[in-house]
């Protein structure tokens, strides 16, 4: 509201209500001033019809507020204008109901049956803001509508909404304690959500509700792990202090064998390796442990879920918000072995750099860090040098730091630093730098003679203030071996003439006395003049003369007798009690009378007892059993509701809590630790996959395990990927040789355990393909021989020149490729008849599927175009929705490749439903569909019943527009409704289109240039032949072969050209634009993959997918 | 968490207080100008005070504090950060955070708080967001908003909020698509009085202008990535893209933001682009002291040092200073004894130097210590740390952007000791 604002008020308050004075500057604060009327003229205009009044009254009623002015009074005025339409005016009165309405709790009512409306809207936002100022209005009347409305806004169908709700938990809890148990069902709700909007809100409800129940965060655990990095830094930092304090309740100390270790002879540095490879690290943890059973110690085996926390909060180290890398390095500090605690310190010293208010925090906790850990921090030294510029608080700080970090190797180098600190003009500093390097001597007994050298140098500084610190320092350090330090006793002896800081005048007397045996002279002449002054001395320094009276009395009585007489008479008559009493005390003791008690023969020994050095501590010691980076630590002092840091458990409480559900791979926890860690592996992905479907594109981060496999897309991955290429590069590093003797085992572990995991499944189907293409390549021969016999048993299918393919006999060959999984298993007995004996898939599910994949060769009979050409492959099936999340149901997707018939602009998903539960499941389908624009969905018919242990398969229909983004959907069953996510591969939105040779290289004339991507790659001496890459190829993208001039490929005994280019070609689904994809090889195995596309983010992606196909 | 906010100006007037919870009267604020009152200078006041019952935890920016009132355990880091981030808000809203600029928008602050706040928990603080809830002010729409009586506050509600990148606008239009990017880093070294770098290290940061229409989706590579000894990233950057590849891929909210920081350590050799010769002597007995100070450019990789800018603090003794410069203008602020030298560019064939002498108060001893010098400049086109990026790409989007990157280094908290060592550790230790 500049000036010219103000004018343009003036005028048009005069054009429209006359009377009104509009001239004011509404914030200057000048129509407070004078007469008593003043809000007359705002009621006016708060009761007129115009917005832009009503606007410009409340703007000068927030000033008011916002200048701590009581507004009070308008509160019916402004009320009344609750449900104005104008959105600015609405927001204004918010902010006046929120401030006023404690005050005038009858006239707030008024405005509440608007809220109770605003809950109902049908927009989320709206609904929202509602409960947000419904929440924040402070009357307790109200309580009850206020719980409901937070009870309904818990269920909302919107994220945001709930978010909302959880905000209001805490406001009701200050209104109305006694709302608690309520309060505590609607969190453990909003506990369970699984989105990371309402994630950071609900913990902080629950910090500020009830943080003393740990138990509602078991089932939440692993969950709130895995969101962590995609909630918004405020709720991270909430997060991470509460998952501390669980973490210090539920898991054992992971240093708490360290010492044992240490003890055994092996190093503490082997045991758990870098930090960076966590895999390798857990196998040398378990070799380690062994080892250390068999020396019958109990072994420290970190709970994976332990593992968990630490392994996701490490990524937000790299936050920009100070106060997330805190919270992490506090949770590392606390909960981490020793050994992986040093990767926190690189963080907080960049946080160094930040505003001087964060480097004050960060060097209060750095310097408790620096006490216990003192390690981690050495090799940033130089970080924590001090500049001039500086403010003081942050100098001392630092110093403190320094101090800490000094140890034998160093010192040299923080002395040499701190000589240049006490030539600072900043006196508090230097008196700080003084006493810092009394502790360095006093910590470490080699430089302690240099140190006191250099303090006795600084006794003839100019700087009164800086002789006095110096003094009181080397009192100190004198203590720790007087007889060696006559000749610095005589100098400061000295000092008395002219030094005046009282408490280095008291310093020099003490130290006098103590040692007058060490300057039997001296002491005398000093008491002599003392005695002098002694009137005009500061108490401090009194009490010290009298000290040194009392004991050059008992050690040289002929010589000071008087004097000490004379001292005592003058303090007999002091004006300061304490000196009187101390007199009286000190006359009774020393001087011999016959009432003298029994007490004075004691006297020398009261007086010149051996007194203990003190010890220079830091003020930090001891600080952190207070959780790091909380108020309570920055002041030392428990701050109101700080909660405490429990200690470690003696013995871990049971795990099995974290389980979501009664999962198998508890009973396995019996069995020997491999296998425990086996099982357990794949858990984290798993979880992964339960968080996923709600999560954003890029949520795949938070299954960022350090370990995990480099090739990230742009786009998000599932997690299953990433399960199998973790899996892929550690059977191509190590297990390749092995692989027969795996499966074998594998598959009897299989059938061991009944209920076998999905992950297992996959893990085995990963090893069977390995061993298919073994086998593959050993069988080249004999395979182009079924193959062309197949080929030609197979016309009917389609009049397909290229066949290639895995052989597989007996069964049909299309429904095996469009099988799922388990149909692998079958490949298996196929192999292997003899080894997997037990292997029996489940057959309902293979005849359901089978009944699907019959309807799928029924619809593309009909709709088939006689050019394309199915492609071959076994099909990768998706996760959808976990048996875990589903609550028994699971469901599963595969892109089956038939076109789909109702409309040919999407993308046929075939969708596998089983249901594990002991209920059956009612009415599943797809309902409220919410998408990204331009996306369609053809739901799939509803299933009515799914009993109990059953499958059924249904298809649908996606239109994903060409990209990758995943379709977000919401599967309902009749109690339940899941939020699921379908991402296609880009393989998988195009269609195969037949293309000649000719005509493809004239397109692909056309798609030149910026449409072009070409990229060089080796293929591996067993893929080199044209059946794997033409295999590789279709399997990574929908695309038929474009045949060659020759037809060599028909009829393998014709030598194929030296070197081929394979093509392949295909339309999008949705666009129908060309995509061209040519593999030339040459020589050695050397390739080059050309792909032509006019949509650039596709050909990228594509390029990609084949590369990684081709190349695996 | 926050109970309540109050703003207060250099001369200790209150002058705006927010609440979120139940009013907290601005008496607790006495607590902290008595604290204020024992520090001696501004920035000394502690940032977290414990009063009674109430917590203070304060920020100075812009020579205002912002006082922030919490009745229980919190981070204290949280509620600093939070307050710097009003700040910045504040800032990239009126341009400046001055108490008049916060005075002359204070429905718009008020309104600011409003949505980053709810009940003392921070919700909306991502400024895409805020601006989409609150544009603004420019004068053109102040002057739109009074005539037509439209408002500044956003019509439609804050979809940005439940976005999957919240960070970024919905519905981004331009009619020039362009991404700049500056490459920043600063030099933060003590040189002691020989000229050795004591320590020295590299903070820099990239800090992005984005005006592209859509969801572009962009990745930014460096030729030498290796160098970055520790990074922080804005949030919208993939993390774990940039652990595997090194590669920054993300979807860049729209306009000015800081994409990343990062630190070279001081464990890397650390080029020096300037040196200083110095001989600043007071003698005993004598109420006059030397001073004689020259820069010159030393690792500069050819490119000219400018805005060269040297103070030193004084010691108390010195009454005035009668100084030559060679180029430039020096003042000598006889209060405060802050002597500053507007350099300018340093020419290499003709060195900057400021020589003459400096008065003493007659009969007063030779100071003991000696001043410190701390000197700012700017090197163009260049990065210090060599840090090169590679190339940007876009996705996402069909349009091609205009982009841009420049480098900079510019002189941190660059110290020049000039004093002794007093000689305390004689033996080679």
């Amino acid at each position: 509201m500049s000036a010219s604002s103000a004018f343009n008020e003036e005028k048009m308050g005069s054009s429209s209500v006359g009377e009104a004075e509009y001239a004011y500057d509404p914030v200057s604060g000048k129509i407070f001033s004078s007469d008593y009327n003043r809000h007359d003229d705002l009621k006016e205009m708060l009761d007129s019809n115009k917005d832009s009044l009503k606007l410009e009254a409340m703007k000068r009623i927030v000033a008011m507020i916002a200048r701590g002015k009581n507004a009070s009074d308008l509160f019916p005025a402004v009320v009344k204008n609750v449900a104005c339409k104008n959105i600015e005016v609405k927001k204004l009165v918010y902010v006046y109901l929120v401030r006023y309405a404690e005050e005038q709790q009858d006239l707030a009512l008024l405005s509440i049956s608007t809220f109770q409306r605003g809950l109902k809207d049908p927009n989320q936002l709206i609904r929202a803001s509602a409960l947000r100022v419904l929440s924040s209005i402070r009357v307790t009347i109200i309580v009850p509508i206020m719980m409901l409305a937070i009870k309904e806004a818990a269920s909302d169908m919107s994220p945001y909404v709930r978010k909302t709700a959880a905000h209001a938990i805490p406001k009701l809890y200050s209104l109305d304690p006694e709302q608690k148990d309520q309060l505590i069902e609607v969190i453990e709700k909003l506990l369970a959500d699984k989105t990371t909007l309402v994630a950071g809100s609900v913990v902080m409800a629950f910090e500020e509700v009830c943080p003393e129940r740990i138990d509602l965060i078991h089932k939440n655990y692993r969950k709130l792990c895995n969101l962590l990095i995609d909630v918004e830094e405020w709720g991270q930092v909430v997060i991470i202090n509460m998952l501390t304090r669980y973490a210090r309740t539920q898991f054992l100390n992971p240093n708490l064998n360290e010492s044992l270790l240490e003890d055994g002879g092996s190093g503490d540095k082997t045991f758990y390796g870098s930090d960076e490879d966590e895999d390798d690290d857990e196998k040398e943890n378990k070799e380690k442990a062994e080892a250390a059973a068999l020396a019958k110690r109990k072994p420290y085996v970190m709970d994976p879920d332990h593992r968990l926390l630490l392994r996701n909060t490490k990524p937000l180290l790299q936050s920009r918000n100070a106060a997330v890398v805190m919270a992490v390095a506090q949770l590392y500090f606390h909960l981490a072995p020793k050994a992986e605690v040093g990767v926190i310190a690189k963080a907080l010293v960049r946080l160094l750099r930040s505003h001087s208010e964060v480097q004050f925090v960060v060097l209060q906790n750095v310097a408790t860090m620096t006490i216990r850990r003192r390690g981690m921090f050495e090799p940033y030294l130089k970080s924590f040098y001090i500049r001039s510029t500086d403010p003081t608080l942050i100098k001392i700080l630092k110093l403190e730091v320094l101090t800490n970090l000094a140890n034998e190797t160093n010192i040299s180098t923080i002395l040499r630093e701190f000589q240049t600190y006490i030539k600072s003009m900043d006196k508090d500093f230097v008196a700080a730098t003084i006493q810092a390097i009394g502790r360095c001597a006093t910590n470490i007994g080699e430089v302690r003679d240099t140190c006191l050298n250099g303090l006795v140098q600084l006794l003839s500084n100019r700087d009164e203030l800086v002789v006095a610190e110096s003094v009181v320092v080397i009192k100190k350090l004198l203590q720790m071996q007087p007889e060696k330090h006559s000749d610095i006793i005589k100098h400061m002896a000295k000092l008395t003439d002219n030094i005046q800081v009282p408490m280095a005048r008291a310093s020099i007397l003490w130290l006098i006395g103590e040692y007058c045996e060490h300057v039997p002279k001296i002491a005398p002449d000093v008491l002599r003049k003392m005695a002098k002054s002694f009137t005009y001395e500061e108490d401090i320094v009194k009490l010290q003369i009298l000290n040194l009276a009392a004991k050059l009395y008992l050690t040289n009585s002929k010589q000071t007798k008087l004097l000490t007489q004379y001292v005592l008479n003058l303090a007999k008559y002091d004006q300061n009690y304490d000196i009187r009493d101390r007199a009286r005390f000190i006359r009774q003791l020393i001087v011999p009378t016959e009432k003298s008690g029994a007490l004075s023969k004691y006297a020398k020994k009261l007086f010149l007892a051996l007194k203990p050095a003190p010890v220079l501590e830091s003020p930090f010691k001891d600080r952190d059993h207070f959780q790091l980076g909380s108020l309570s630590h920055l002041l030392n002092a428990k701050a109101g509701g700080y909660q405490e840091l429990p200690d470690w458990p003696e013995a871990a409480p049971d795990p099995s809590v974290r389980n979501v559900e009664v999962p198998e791979w508890t009973k396995c926890s019996s069995r020997e630790k491999r296998k425990e860690k086996k099982v357990e592996k794949p858990f984290y992905s798993d979880s992964e996959g339960e968080s996923g479907p709600t999560e954003s594109a890029d949520s795949e981060t938070n299954s960022a395990s350090a370990s995990d496999s480099a090739s990230d897309s742009e786009q998000s991955r599932s997690s299953s990927e990433s399960e199998e290429s973790d899996e892929g590069s550690e059977s191509e590093e190590e297990k390749e040789n092995k692989n027969k003797k795996k499966v074998v085992k594998k598959a009897v572990k299989e059938s061991e355990s009944e209920q076998s995991s999905e992950e297992e499944n996959r893990k085995l189907e990963k090893k069977i393909k390995q061993q298919e293409k073994d086998s593959e390549t050993v069988s080249d021969d004999e395979e182009s021989d079924s193959e062309s016999s197949q080929s030609t048993s197979e016309d009917s299918e389609s009049e397909a020149e290229v066949k290639k393919k895995a052989p597989v006999s007996r069964t049909p060959p299309k429904p095996v490729k469009k099988e799922k999984k388990e149909m692998s298993l079958l490949d298996l007995d196929d192999f292997e008849p003899a080894t997997s004996p037990q292997v029996t898939p489940i057959s309902t599910l293979l005849s359901n599927s089978l009944v699907t994949d019959l309807e799928g060769l029924s619809l593309s009979d009909s709709v088939l175009a006689p050019s394309t050409i199915t492609p071959s492959g076994t099909l990768k099936s998706y996760e959808l929705l976990h048996r875990i999340t589903g609550e028994g149901l699971s469901v599963e997707y595969c892109f089956g490749r038939q076109p789909f018939s109702p409309d040919a602009n999407m993308v046929a998903v075939q969708l596998q439903f089983t249901n594990n539960s002991t209920s059956e499941t009612k009415n599943l389908h797809m309902k409220d569909v919410k998408l990204q624009s331009g996306m369609r969905v053809k739901e799939f018919p509803e299933i009515e019943l799914l009993p109990a242990g059953d499958t059924a398969s249904a298809v649908m229909g996606i239109d994903f527009c060409d990209s990758t983004q995943a379709a977000n959907l919401q599967l309902c069953t009749s109690t339940r409704k899941f939020f699921v996510s379908i991402q296609p591969p880009v393989g998988e939105l195009m269609r195969p289109v037949f293309l000649t040779e000719n005509e493809f290289k004239r397109e692909q004339g056309q798609l030149m240039g910026m449409n072009e991507l070409t990229e060089k790659l080796i293929l591996d001496a067993k893929y080199r032949n044209e059946h794997a890459i033409v295999q590789r190829v279709t399997t990574a993208a929908h695309l038929s072969r474009v045949p060659c001039g020759s037809d060599n490929e028909c009829s393998p005994s014709v030598p194929p050209p030296d070197h081929p280019a394979h093509r392949f070609a295909g339309r999008t689904v949705t666009s129908g634009s060309l995509v061209l994809v040519t593999v030339a090889t040459g020589e050695e195995g050397v390739a080059q993959l050309t792909v032509n596309c006019e949509k650039m983010v596709i050909g990228t992606m594509l390029v990609k997918d084949i590369l990684l196909a081709l190349t695996q | 968490m926050i109970h309540s906010l109050f703003l207060i100006n250099a001369s200790g007037d209150i002058f705006l207080e927010k609440h979120w919870k139940s009013v907290v009267s601005r008496s607790v604020c006495d607590y902290f100008f008595e604290a204020q009152e024992r520090a001696t200078e501004p920035e000394n006041v502690p940032p977290v005070i414990p009063t009674p019952h109430h917590y203070l935890i304060s920020v100075l920016r812009h020579r205002i504090y912002f006082v922030a009132v919490i009745q229980s355990e919190v981070p204290p880091l949280f509620v600093i950060e939070f307050l710097h981030r009003v700040v910045d808000t504040f800032q990239d809203y009126f341009g400046v955070c001055t108490e008049a600029a916060i005075k002359d928008n204070v429905v718009v602050v008020y309104e600011l708080l409003e949505e980053m706040l709810d009940n003392g928990f921070p919700l909306a603080t991502e400024s895409n967001i805020l601006k989409e809830l609150i544009k603004p002010p420019t004068i053109l729409r102040t002057m739109v908003n009074t005539i037509t009586g439209s408002t500044n506050v956003g019509e439609q509600l804050p979809t940005g909020q439940l976005s999957v990148v919240p960070w970024r606008r919905t519905g981004v239009k331009y009619t020039n698509n362009e991404a700049y990017f500056d490459v920043v880093e600063e030099i933060d070294a003590i040189i002691d009085k020989s000229g050795s770098t004591i320590t020295a290290e590299i903070q820099g940061v990239i800090d992005a202008c984005v005006k592209l229409t859509g969801m572009p989706d962009l990745t930014l590579s460096f030729m030498n990535p290796r160098l970055l000894d520790d990074v922080s990233f804005h949030p919208c950057v993939r993390f774990k893209r940039w652990e595997a590849e090194r590669i920054l891929s993300f979807i860049p909210p729209d306009g000015n933001f800081r994409l990343l920081s990062y630190h070279v350590s001081s464990q890397n050799l650390v080029a020096i682009p300037v040196y200083v010769k110095h001989n600043i002597t007071f003698r005993e007995g004598s109420s006059q002291g030397r001073f004689d100070l020259t820069l010159g450019p030393k690792q500069t990789m050819g490119k000219a040092v400018e805005s060269v800018l040297v103070s030193s603090q004084l010691p108390r003794g010195v009454l005035n200073a009668n100084l030559n410069p060679s180029q430039g203008a020096y003042t000598f602020d006889p209060v405060t004894k802050l002597l500053t030298w507007d350099v300018g560019k340093i020419n290499p064939q003709k060195l900057p130097n400021l020589k003459g002498t400096m008065n003493l108060q007659a009969g007063a001893s030779k100071p003991d210590e000696n001043p410190t010098i701390n000197i700012q400049f700017k090197i163009q086109q260049m990065a210090i740390s060599g840090l090169k990026v590679n190339r940007l790409d876009m996705y996402g989007e069909k349009y091609k952007p205009f982009k841009g990157i420049k480098y900079m280094t510019k002189a941190g908290k660059f110290q020049v000791r000039t004093y002794q060592h007093f000689l305390m550790v004689q033996t080679s230790m």
